[in-house]
C-alpha cells in the first residue's frame, strides 16, 4: 500500500513525530514561531487519553513536564529562545534528577525578544551550556519537514534511552514551512520505552548504577517509592556530599552521552560530496539546504565543495570533523547567528585548517549566493 | 519541470495569499506526486501589511526552500508590488491587481493584469474569494501544476458550503488569464 503523503508544516509534523514516538503529556506556554506544535497536540493528546496543559509561563511548562515523566508520561514543551532561557534551571534539574523529556526549540532571533517572526540560529551554544554546572547534552538539528518528524521520533528515543532531556532545534524557517512528508507506518521507525525496574520496591534505588550507565526509573503511582531532588545525591536519591558518590554521578552523566559506544548511537550526520572535497562547508537546519545548492553550483564551476551537516549537533561530531580538518584547504562555517559552531569547529580543528565564519540576524536566510562568495574566500 | 520553478504570491496580510500558497503546493505535492516547499514570510502585524507566500516546485527534492530567482509573481496591493515584485527572472511574468497596482514595476518580465479582487466582488459575489480567483489566474499563466491538479486542491481544502463559490471563483481566474494569453 502506497504511504500516507502530504504537505506538512514542520511544526506540525514536530506534533505528529511525537504521537508516533507515544508522547502522552504536553506542558507549554504559546510562543511564536513554535505555537503550532501546542495547536496540534491540544488537538491530538485528549484524543488518546493524553494530557495538554498551558501553563502559566515556561517555568511552569518545564516541571510539569518533568512531573509528567516521573509519573512515566513520554512528555514534550514546545517553545523558542526565549521559553528555553526560562526554562534552563529545570533543564538542569531534569539533567541532575535524570528524568528524560523532549524540549522543542523553535529558533528565533534573540536576544531577548528579538525577531518573533524571522528565523536564527542563535541558540545552538545555549542548547550545551545554557544550564549552569557541568552535563551532557543531546541536541539534534532536523532540517526539513520529514526530518523534524523523524528526529522528534529519535529525541524521544534518546532521551528515554539516556534518561536526560533532549533537546530538537529548528529554525523559523524549517518549523513554519511546509513540503512534502511520508508518514511513517507504525513500526517502520524504532520507538523505545523506557526500561522498567527488574527489582522489587523495597529493593529499587533510583541511581543504582549496579544497572549499568543508565539506571532503570520507576514511575510514580506504580508502587516505587524514590525521592527526586535536585542536589546531589546517593544511589538512593537522597541528598549527600559525600565526594566519592558527587564525583562519580558527575562523571557518570557526562560519560552516559560522550563515551564511544553511545556516541555511536547517539550521533548522526549527513555527508554530501565530502570525500574528494577541497572545502567543507559545515551547516545544519536550513542554513544545510542553502549549503547543498551552494555545492551544487560550486561543483559546475570546478571548485570542490563539499557538506557535512550534523543532525545530532550535541554531543559534537569530534572525531569527524577534526579528520576531516586535516584533509580540506578549508572549512566555512555559515549560520544564522554571530558566531557559535564555528567555535566547536575551531576547536577541533587544533589549527589544521582555516575556519570561516559566515553570519547572519538580519532576519532573512543564509542564501546560496553568500556562502559560494564565502567558499571562494578560501585559499 | 525537471527542475526549480518558483512562484511568489504577495499581497496584504489577510487576503489569504498564504493560502493560495498552500494550495497550489498541495496541488503539486499530492495530485501530481511532485516536490514542493511552501513557505512565507510576515511582519508582526496579522493583517494590512504586506505578506509573501512562496512555492517552490520540483520533480526532484528540493534543497534551498526559498525563491533565488523567481519565475512567476503575483502581486494584490501597491505595497506589494513595491516590496516583492523583484528578483523576477528575465522573461518570467508577473500578475497584478489592476484595480490596486497603479505604479506598475518595472523590469524584463511580462506583466499581465485585471481587476482580480473585483471580478472577486461582482462576477463571483463574495470579495473573499479573491485569492481563489488568483490561484486559478496563477495557474493559468504558469502551467505549475494542471488545472485539475489545482482544482482538486482547492475542493479539498474548503469547507462543503462553499465548493461552488471557490470551484467558480478558480475555474473564473483560471479563464480570464487563458483569455489574456490569446
Amino acid at each position: 500500500m502506497a504511504k500516507k503523503v502530504a504537505l506538512l508544516q514542520g511544526n506540525d509534523a514536530c506534533a505528529q513525530g511525537a504521537l508516533y514516538a507515544g508522547c502522552t503529556f504536553f506542558g507549554g506556554y504559546p510562543i511564536t514561531p513554535s505555537t503550532e506544535v501546542a495547536e496540534v497536540l491540544s488537538i491530538e493528546l485528549p484524543k488518546i487519553g493524553g494530557k495538554f496543559i498551558q501553563m502559566e509561563d515556561e517555568i511552569g511548562a518545564m516541571a510539569s513536564v518533568i512531573g509528567a515523566s516521573l509519573t512515566g508520561s513520554k512528555a514534550l514543551t514546545a517553545t523558542s529562545g526565549p521559553g528555553v532561557s526560562l526554562k534552563q534551571e529545570l533543564i538542569g534539574y531534569a539533567c541532575i534528577a535524570e528524568v528524560p523529556c523532549v524540549i522543542i526549540n523553535v529558533m528565533r532571533g534573540g536576544p531577548s525578544t528579538g525577531m518573533p517572526t524571522g528565523p536564527g540560529q542563535s541558540d545552538v551554544q545555549q542548547a550545551k551550556w545554557g544550564t549552569h554546572g557541568d552535563h551532557a547534552t543531546i541536541a539534534l538539528v532536523p532540517a526539513s519537514v520529514q526530518e523534524i518528524f523523524t528526529e522528534t521520533v529519535r529525541a524521544f528515543n534518546l532521551a528515554e534511552k539516556y534518561r536526560m532531556p533532549v533537546q530538537v532545534l529548528y529554525d523559523e524557517i524549517v518549523g513554519h514551512m511546509r513540503e512534502r512528508i511520508e508518514f511513517p507506518e507504525p513500526g517502520e521507525l524504532e520507538v523505545i520505552n523506557r526500561a522498567a525496574p527488574t527489582v522489587t520496591p523495597e529493593n529499587y534505588k533510583p541511581y543504582d548504577t549496579s544497572f549499568g550507565d543508565v539506571p532503570p526509573l520507576a514511575g510514580f503511582g506504580t508502587g516505587y517509592r524514590f525521592h527526586v531532588t535536585g542536589l546531589n545525591k546517593a544511589q538512593d536519591g537522597f541528598p549527600t556530599t559525600k565526594a566519592e558518590y558527587v564525583d562519580a554521578e558527575e562523571r557518570r552523566q557526562i560519560s552516559k552521552v560522550e563515551k564511544d559506544e553511545a556516541r555511536a548511537v547517539i550521533e548522526k550526520n549527513e555527508e554530501y560530496l565530502v570525500d574528494d572535497a577541497e572545502v567543507l562547508i559545515f551547516a545544519y537546519g536550513s542554513t544545510s539546504r542553502s549549503a547543498r545548492y551552494a555545492v551544487n553550483e560550486l561543483r559546475k564551476e570546478g571548485i570542490k565543495a563539499g557538506l557535512f551537516r550534523p543532525i545530532t549537533l550535541w554531543p559534537f561530531p569530534e572525531k569527524r570533523i577534526a579528520a576531516l580538518g586535516k584533509k580540506v584547504k578549508g572549512i566555512v562555517v555559515p549560520e544564522m547567528n554571530l558566531g557559535q559552531m564555528n567555535l566547536e569547529v575551531e576547536r577541533v580543528v587544533k589549527g589544521t585548517c582555516p575556519v570561516l565564519h559566515l553570519g547572519r540576524v538580519d532576519g532573512e536566510p543564509l542564501n546560496p549566493g553568500q556562502i559560494i562568495a564565502k567558499v571562494k574566500e578560501v585559499k | 519541470m525537471s527542475k526549480r520553478y518558483e512562484i511568489r504570491f504577495s499581497g496584504a496580510g489577510g487576503q489569504g495569499l498564504i493560502t493560495a500558497g498552500i494550495i497550489l503546493a498541495e496541488a503539486a505535492c499530492i495530485n501530481e506526486g511532485k516536490h514542493a516547499v511552501q513557505s512565507q514570510s510576515y511582519g508582526p502585524e496579522a493583517r494590512g501589511g504586506a505578506s509573501k507566500s512562496e512555492v517552490i516546485i520540483s520533480d526532484t527534492p528540493i534543497d534551498y526552500p526559498k525563491a533565488t530567482i523567481v519565475d512567476a509573481c503575483l502581486a494584490m496591493t501597491q505595497e506589494s508590488a513595491d516590496k516583492y515584485a523583484n528578483g523576477i527572472k528575465a522573461g518570467g511574468v508577473l500578475l497584478l491587481d489592476s484595480d490596486f497596482v497603479k505604479n506598475e514595476p518595472k523590469g524584463d518580465f511580462k506583466i499581465y493584469k485585471f481587476p482580480i479582487t473585483r471580478t472577486a466582488k461582482d462576477e463571483i459575489g463574495r470579495e473573499i474569494v479573491a485569492n481563489v480567483v488568483a490561484l486559478g489566474a496563477m495557474i493559468a499563466l504558469t502551467d505549475a501544476v494542471s488545472r485539475d491538479a489545482g482544482l482538486k486542491a482547492v475542493l479539498a481544502k474548503v469547507p462543503e458550503a462553499f465548493l461552488d463559490l471557490n470551484k467558480k471563483a478558480y475555474n473564473t481566474g483560471y479563464d480570464k488569464v487563458k483569455d489574456l494569453l490569446k
